[in-house]
């Protein structure tokens, strides 16, 4: 029955993608192409879509995983399956594992966890970036989006500098939405 | 009531402007939790991003469950996860079933391209504050910088290392440097 393989294999997904949404494309890859629910083709298709549209996007993978295979039910049993171990996991540690996180090994283990996580994520910034630009040895580099970038991230934290809390995210995102369709249209 | 209602609404907004995963939605989260509403301390924040790394799902998820929490308890817990979650399960419903050919659309391609320029800056944004209101110490400041080279070599040369070993890894040193420590501390004592 399509749905309970649903629940079972976005479960699993939920379960196992340590490391946020970049480490569960491949796991994900996995289990769609073991149970036959799409092809080669319709799995990049769907990670281009789940990539570029908003929300987290092992949700947006399973919501569109859980839609194409099972309509309405299905994409809400898919979506359920894969926030559910993170929603209770969270709910676990908060309830019954706060005097855990005063031990003063588990404190330790945390202190050496922090700059590693900074790290992680600061290199994920730049790789995008780098990406973004198309820099690479072999390739040419894309010009114009270096400029973009260096404009709209002048901008951004320019911004901090002159109005007390500058622009906020969502503005930035909004801005680099146009500059966009503008820059690349032309 | 008005509580679980703006929590619904704050984390809806924030998962309906979060593109290209968790990282990204960090900074959105440090700016309506932390610096607007004050639902959380920069602390926390921190820590729940840390928590959220080494624990498995969408990272958002683990923030959103998080906050609501400790917001409204369990109801809060769920309205904050739902409202995370709703945008994009909208959205998604509406592409797989309508939008055939969504990414074909030019201008949807080309927006798209600017709000990837838009969640790189965020992204290293968020690991800057991070860094700013971390100690100043030598040693974390060398897993920073170790931990990232790492990250980008891996992906350069495309070695099949999950972050979890560095994780794993930086968890171990984190405990032996404070039991080494605390082994010196009572050296000095007796000394």
């Amino acid at each position: 029955m399509i749905y309970l393989d649903l629940l079972i294999g976005f479960l699993e997904v939920g379960f196992f993608s340590f490391g946020g949404a970049y480490a569960a494309i491949p796991l994900i890859r996995d289990v769609v192409l073991a149970h036959g629910w799409m092809d080669d083709e319709m799995v990049a298709y769907m990670i281009a879509i789940s990539e570029s549209t908003p929300g987290p996007i092992m949700v947006n993978m399973a919501t569109y995983v859980g839609s194409v295979k099972g309509g309405i039910p299905g994409a809400m049993i898919a979506t359920t399956a894969v926030v559910l171990p993170a929603f209770l996991i969270i709910l676990l540690i908060m309830v019954l594992l706060k005097k855990a996180l005063q031990n003063k090994y588990v404190k330790a283990a945390l202190g050496g966890l922090k700059p590693c996580v900074i790290g992680i994520i600061l290199s994920t910034g730049i790789l995008m970036m780098i990406r973004n630009c198309n820099i690479s040895l072999k390739a040419k580099p894309d010009v114009l989006t270096i400029g973009l970038s260096c404009v709209l991230a002048a901008v951004y934290f320019g911004s901090k500098k002159i109005i007390k809390k500058g622009i906020s995210p969502i503005m930035l995102i909004c801005v680099s939405a146009l500059v966009g369709v503008v820059a690349y249209g032309i | 009531m008005s509580e679980l209602i703006d929590l619904f609404l704050t984390f809806a907004k924030i998962g309906l402007f979060t593109f290209g995963g968790g990282y990204a939605m960090i900074s959105l989260i440090e700016n309506d939790c932390v610096e607007k509403k004050k639902w959380i301390t920069h602390d926390e924040m921190m820590d729940v991003t840390v928590i959220a790394e080494s624990t498995p799902g969408p990272i958002a998820i683990n923030c959103a469950t998080y906050v609501g929490y400790k917001k409204g308890r369990l109801p809060g817990a769920i309205i904050a996860t739902l409202g995370v979650v709703l945008p994009s399960f909208i959205i998604i419903f509406l592409i797989s079933k309508v939008f055939d050919r969504f990414l074909e659309i030019t201008w949807v391609a080309n927006a798209f391209r600017g709000i990837k320029i838009a969640v790189g800056i965020l992204i290293v944004d968020a690991a800057v504050k991070m860094l700013i209101k971390m100690k100043k110490k030598p040693m974390p400041m060398i897993m920073v910088v170790c931990s990232a080279v790492a990250m980008i070599l891996i992906s350069i040369f495309s070695v099949n290392i999950s972050s979890m070993v560095l994780m794993i890894a930086s968890a171990f040193i984190g405990i032996v440097v404070f039991i080494i420590g605390s082994h010196a501390n009572k050296g000095e004592k007796r000394g």
